[in-house]
């Protein structure tokens, strides 16, 4: 029965390890570098009107964004991340990007909306539409249609009576995105624009003529470059630093508490290693912060070990049985570490929502470790300790790293 | 519960030694903010930042020389590194062509070897970014205070808080008074301080709360003894891990790299300041507030903990 325990014991130990041995390798390789890691540039862009006039609506502010990505899609980069922020601005990560010089010019440029007939002829362009001036309309089944508003209606008629049964493309850049046949000639400066759209296809389209209206000029804010020797560079030093203190803290936990100790390197090992494995499925971008984060974490959660053992010691020096020690030591500490741990979540959750960039990597990291510390530091270090105590093979106070003589009798 | 820990040193009666000093450093920190300010990096101040590693020695005068060949002679430039890397700092915010025509001139000259580190930052975005940690910090600050006072009360909060805030000030200080540069990264030291920090407080709050329930107090001697003997019951926990996190602070600032290598600095003083001040600082001015407080009866009931 009391084998059983140790057994039970050292099968978790066992499979545990095989299972982060097994899988390590290929966790490490998955997890995604920042730019400051891997190389790459990250530029933060204010986008302004082009020809002063009305501000920067949402809608034009996200369908720049969009029309960044496909720009950036084509020149080939992977997995860029583009994000808005706040109501002006638009901030782009470009991870392992080389050519930054080529790519900054083609993303600083406007957009450029026309229409052109069959001949490739540029018949109409953005300054031709009213400011937000095209909708999305539904028809009696249902279907949507776009509307558009012309500044010139004579012209729109012109063009419209000279292509009558013929097509007008409409291009956003050099793209093709959608090709209408002119049916009839049409008066008033208003048209419609019917297809086999779906809902999100007529509203993205209305948003792009829109955008072709009044195209945004992006003005570069804040920019960081990073070459891809020093981000390796950087990678490395880091890594090797924080692997050695954690390798030290281990030894020490060790030579501190003994029993408790192992189970603490045991602990910390399978939490580090969940760590990885939430940070790549939550697909977030491992930075520099956020690896100091992460050795920072494990100090954390060192010190969650530490307050439950240091508790777990007094209570056998007051003179309790092992297995009384470790119920009070760890329902005692346990409030501590949580209080400790809630209010360092809190200010880290303030530091997401008001940070930025690299500091929000950071935040977002300690945020994570302190949850998972939680439950492998906590409820995991509790659960293989009490297997050890209950199994009798480790009575002595001395394997938890108290004297003899500093027990007193009750 | 156990009342006859041994009290190696008195934190509460010594209290005004550390008050002084704390208070001593506090105004050192303010004369040199106010006097130096602080040396912000482009983050926090508009320009231009290259951190540029050239794989083999260079001298300070064959980097300016490099900057000056271009036609760019604003560069403030530092050599770290092994002797073999230029950070240079520029007022002005560089165009892409000149960032671009810097690293061909070292490229020409150490080879293709080289690898830069480019910042870039207008001037109202670093402002904006400068007020945004303030506020960051405030609130944090805020945050963790309501939650003391609802887990303990408004003294362990006080205590707790002025303590958080007076270590964050350290960091700021020394900083100053050192010229070192300050980052974003300086932030997120600056906040790590603050959340490590309250850990300390809390752990010595919580004992001072446990030890309160358990035993009764019938003058100041005998609270002041208890604060005592719960800051030396927790004295072998905030020893240790203070040291697990210097341990790694400090691997980091050896051996990591250099753009975390201030970072790590900040941090490193914000742990030893937390320590410090969980011991010296929130534990006699808990008491001070304690003992203000009006006694209805000998007995005093104390807030109860699940």
């Amino acid at each position: 029965m009391l084998k059983k325990r140790i057994v039970a014991f050292l099968t978790i130990v066992i499979v545990l390890f095989g299972v982060v041995a097994w899988t390590s390798p290929t966790i490490v390789k998955d997890v995604k570098l920042g730019l400051d890691l891997k190389g790459g540039f990250e530029v933060l862009y204010e986008a302004e009107p082009l020809e002063g006039g009305e501000a920067v609506t949402k809608e034009s502010l996200k369908e720049t964004a969009r029309n960044l990505e496909t720009r950036i899609d084509k020149l080939g980069v992977e997995e860029p991340e583009i994000t808005t922020e706040g109501s002006n601005r638009i901030r782009v990560k470009l991870a392992g990007a080389e050519n930054e010089e080529e790519i900054k010019e083609k993303l600083g440029k406007p957009v450029n909306l026309t229409f052109r007939g069959p001949d490739g002829k540029i018949e109409l362009d953005g300054s031709d539409f009213k400011q937000n001036g095209a909708g999305v309309g539904y028809d009696n089944l249902g279907n949507p249609f776009v509307t558009i508003e012309l500044n010139n209606a004579k012209k729109f008629e012109e063009i419209t009576t000279r292509l009558i049964g013929q097509s007008l493309s409409i291009y956003l850049d050099e793209d093709l995105l959608s090709s209408p046949g002119v049916n009839y000639a049409i008066p008033g400066g208003s048209a419609q624009i019917t297809g086999d759209y779906t809902v999100e296809e007529a509203k993205s389209l209305r948003d792009t003529i829109n955008l072709g209206a009044l195209p945004l000029k992006l003005n570069e804010k804040y920019t960081q470059s990073v070459g891809a020797k020093l981000g390796m560079d950087s990678l490395e030093r880091t890594i090797t630093a924080g692997a050695i203190g954690t390798v030290i803290i281990l030894i020490a936990l060790i030579a501190l508490f003994r029993i408790p100790g192992v189970v603490a390197s045991i602990t910390l090992i399978t939490y580090t290693w969940l760590l990885l494995v939430v940070f790549n499925l939550m697909n977030a971008t491992l930075t520099l912060p956020g690896i100091a984060a992460f050795a920072l974490g494990i100090g954390m959660a060192v010190d969650a070990n530490i307050i439950m053992y240091e508790r777990i010691k007094e209570e056998i020096r007051s003179g309790k049985s092992l297995m009384s020690s470790l119920k009070a030591g760890s329902k005692n500490s346990m409030r501590t570490i949580m209080d400790a741990n809630i209010t360092s979540i809190l200010s880290m959750i303030v530091l997401y929502y008001i940070g930025q960039g690299a500091v929000r990597g950071f935040a977002l990291m300690m945020i994570f470790s302190i949850l998972l510390s939680i439950v492998t530091n906590i409820f995991f270090s509790r659960f293989l300790i009490m297997l050890i105590i209950k199994s009798n093979m480790f009575t002595k106070p001395s394997y938890y790293g108290v004297k003899e003589d500093e027990i007193r009798a009750l | 519960m156990r009342f006859d820990t041994k009290i190696r040193f008195d934190f509460v009666n010594n209290r005004k030694k550390f008050f002084i000093g704390s208070i001593a450093l506090t105004l050192v920190g303010i004369i040199s903010l106010l006097l130096m300010s602080m040396n912000f990096g482009v983050d926090f101040k508009a320009g231009t930042n290259m951190d540029i590693a050239v794989g083999k020695q260079l001298s300070q005068q064959e980097a300016n020389q490099i900057f000056e060949s271009v036609g760019i002679s604003s560069a403030t430039t530092t050599i770290g590194g092994a002797g073999d890397r230029v950070s240079a700092r520029f007022n002005d915010v560089l165009a892409q062509n000149q960032i671009t025509s810097i690293q061909n001139a070292f490229k020409e000259k150490y080879g293709d070897d080289v690898s830069t580190e480019v910042n870039v930052v207008t001037p109202d975005m670093a402002k904006e970014m400068g007020i945004n940690s303030i506020y960051a910090v405030l609130i944090a600050s805020v945050a963790m205070m309501l939650y003391v006072i609802i887990r303990f009360d408004w003294r362990s909060a006080v205590a707790a808080n002025v303590a958080i805030l007076y270590d964050a000030f350290v960091v700021i200080a020394i900083f100053s008074i050192f010229r070192l540069e300050v980052d974003l990264t300086f932030i997120a030291a600056v906040l790590t301080t603050i959340g490590y920090s309250i850990n300390d407080k809390i752990v010595i709050l919580d004992r001072i709360r446990e030890n309160l329930r358990f035993g009764q107090y019938k003058n100041n001697e005998q609270l002041a003894s208890l604060v005592n003997q719960s800051v030396w019951q927790t004295m072998a926990r905030n020893i240790y891990t203070v040291l697990a996190v210097v341990i790694i602070a400090v691997a980091l600032l050896v051996l990591g790299s250099e753009s975390i290598r201030l970072f790590s600095l900040a941090m490193l003083i914000g742990l030893i300041s937390g320590a410090y001040s969980s011991i010296c600082i929130t534990s006699p001015l808990w008491y001070v507030l304690k003992s203000k407080e009006k006694r209805k009866s000998a007995v005093k009931p104390t807030t109860s903990a699940s």
